[in-house]
């Protein structure tokens, strides 16, 4: 069973868009394995999705037929791939809503896009929004996932600012209570996860945004878990940088995104030396290319721009609102099908609203004894079940809730609602293995 | 898979019933240690007396492998020379990297045979070593043994 039927009587919600999760599965063969003698139930996408053919088979046609370096080679082959790559930045710029491709920095992941941005700041930055010493503040939350903390950390660090944070409320929502005395003038940028990896709270960002405005600080959004998962518009959010990753959206691994707006990337310094980030080099001294040239050091990543562009053509085929409903029914049945499994605790917000399909748990056996998330994960696995156990890499979001870990399931477009039944069925197989 | 080969019944005992659990005086050394991929932790002393290990005490949170092996850690090695326990805890080490390709030998190992089954699991063989790592260090700080440079 894996179509979602809305009571009579309760609204239909026939005006938003649908789609066919089995058609769309049949594009991704891996869905059709098995794990342990089990059809494999893969409920860890928060952590990597699994890549649909169209995009496996766009990267090699790439290496079949167009494969050269690019920006540098003047025969036809280099021209081809030259152009696969920036018409990837193209595709990319317009599914984020970005008014210029060349916004679009193709960074490693997430993580180098966050470390790009930390690391123009500095107490000698020629513009003072990235001037950054003593009594100079950072602000991020505490639901981070470690990549958008420990570079600020770093930063601090160096730079002898000082690192503050919002609070994370027991419903699991960003405790924005203290705004006006969490972010003041003394800010110089706002780093906050828009939609988290462990919790799956969704973040309401226009109050501060808005703050942040008010002090003159920047705002970063990690939409590492967002950009994969719904409709998202960088003008819309009106923030000025927002990084992401190719390989949670479809797309494969080794390829991430830093958008910016213009004028700020132009007003940063580069960040890897190299090829291909310069204008003129002479022995002493190297003038640098404009953005994103500058932050783009060496040999990219091009056949994952142009599987990144594939991902993201397949996901504007099945349409990004489309595949937000379905996440959102599917997460609306499974908290209330993991409500009905005793001993277990959801992590964040338990009603499917300012939340997406990404639900961390604990389980306890009959007696209250934890089980811990390590013999859920194996138990799960026994039967097929992917999923992730651990600290999710946000260890002080796990300690705010007081565990040293969490089970985690998370969704994506070919998630079923017969594997979260398969998830239902496992929990309870491990307490019987534990009870 | 052979669930059951993994969670044995021995195992599944002594994290149910964990041995020489809380920390206890006198000790000669303490060590933590973390597995930073999982969060899981483990405090442990060791007191040794006349070449002998007179104590392991240890606290921690863990999985049932960690946990248990732990406890079947105190129970192998408490009031054993030390030249011995590092015995065990050579051929312990060396079972569970062997990817499940030794037969275990009971008469040293005792209990801990039943880890034979997690060295088929790459994922779970940090989670048992995790108290015997600690153990090793625990010893070395508290100049109980030579340490091999």
């Amino acid at each position: 069973m894996s179509v979602i039927t809305i009571p009579e009587g309760m609204p239909q919600y026939v005006e938003k868009p649908r789609l066919d999760v089995e058609a769309i599965r049949a594009d991704f063969p891996i869905l059709s394995r098995t794990i342990n003698g089990h059809p494999m139930v893969y409920l860890d996408s928060g952590n990597t999705s699994q890549k649909p053919r169209q995009v496996v088979e766009a990267m090699v046609d790439h290496y079949f037929h167009h494969n050269a370096n690019v920006s540098r080679a003047i025969y036809t082959l280099g021209s081809e791939a030259t152009e696969a790559y920036e018409g990837a930045r193209a595709t990319v710029a317009e599914f984020i809503g970005a008014p210029r491709a060349d916004e679009i920095v193709f960074t490693k992941n997430s993580t180098e896009a966050i470390n790009l941005v930390a690391h123009a700041f500095s107490g000698t930055a020629a513009d003072p929004r990235f001037r950054l010493g003593p009594g100079d503040e950072i602000v991020i939350s505490e639901m981070e996932h470690h990549s958008n903390l420990v570079p600020w950390q770093l930063l601090c660090e160096r730079t002898g600012a000082t690192l503050k944070w919002f609070g994370v409320t027991d419903q699991g929502r960003l405790d924005e209570s203290n705004l006006d005395e969490l972010v003041t003038e003394r800010t110089k940028i706002v780093s906050l996860v828009h939609y988290s990896n462990i919790l799956g709270t969704i973040n309401a960002t226009s109050r501060i945004t808005k703050r942040a405005k008010e002090v003159g600080a920047l705002v970063l959004l990690d939409c590492s878990q967002s950009v994969p998962h719904l409709p998202f518009d960088v003008v819309d959010y009106g923030v000025d940088f927002i990084a992401f990753t190719g390989h949670k959206m479809l797309g494969p691994t080794g390829i991430g995104v830093l958008w910016g707006r213009y004028e700020l990337l132009e007003a940063m310094p580069p960040f890897l030396g190299g090829g291909s980030m310069v204008e003129t080099v002479t022995m002493p001294r190297t003038t640098y290319a404009p953005p994103p040239a500058r932050f783009e050091a060496g040999t990219p990543p091009i056949a994952e721009a142009v599987g990144l562009a594939a991902a993201v053509r397949y996901l504007q085929g099945v349409g990004m609102e489309a595949i937000q409903w379905h996440e959102k029914e599917l997460t609306a049945y499974a908290l209330d099908a993991l409500a009905t499994v005793p001993g277990l605790h959801v992590f964040g917000p338990t009603v499917p609203v300012g939340r997406g399909g990404t639900i961390s748990f604990s389980l306890a056996a009959d007696d209250g004894t934890p089980i811990h998330p390590h013999d859920v994960g194996q138990v799960l696995d026994s039967l097929g079940v992917q999923v992730r156990v651990g600290h999710h890499c946000a260890r002080p979001t796990c300690v705010r809730f007081g565990v040293a870990a969490m089970t985690r399931a998370s969704f994506y477009l070919y998630t079923t609602t017969g594997e979260v039944d398969a998830l239902v069925r496992g929990l309870a197989q491990v307490r019987k293995v534990f009870a | 898979m052979q669930l059951d080969q993994l969670y044995q019944e021995i195992i599944l005992d002594h994290y149910k019933r964990p041995l020489g659990r809380g920390l206890r005086d006198p000790y000669e050394a303490e060590t933590h240690h973390v597995n930073p991929t999982c969060g899981d932790e483990i405090t442990l002393r060791v007191h040794a007396d006349d070449g002998k290990i007179a104590d392991v005490s240890w606290e921690g949170q863990g999985c049932s492998i960690s946990q248990a092996s732990a406890s079947i850690l105190h129970e192998l090695l408490t009031g054993t020379s030390v030249g011995d326990a590092l015995k065990v805890h050579e051929t312990f080490v060396e079972l569970m990297q062997s990817k499940g390709q030794i037969e275990p030998d009971e008469s040293v190992l005792g209990d801990a045979v039943a880890f034979a089954g997690v060295a088929k699991y790459p994922a779970r063989v940090k989670c048992a070593l995790l108290s015997w790592m600690a153990f090793k260090d625990a010893l070395a700080r508290a100049g109980a043994m030579e340490v091999p440079s």
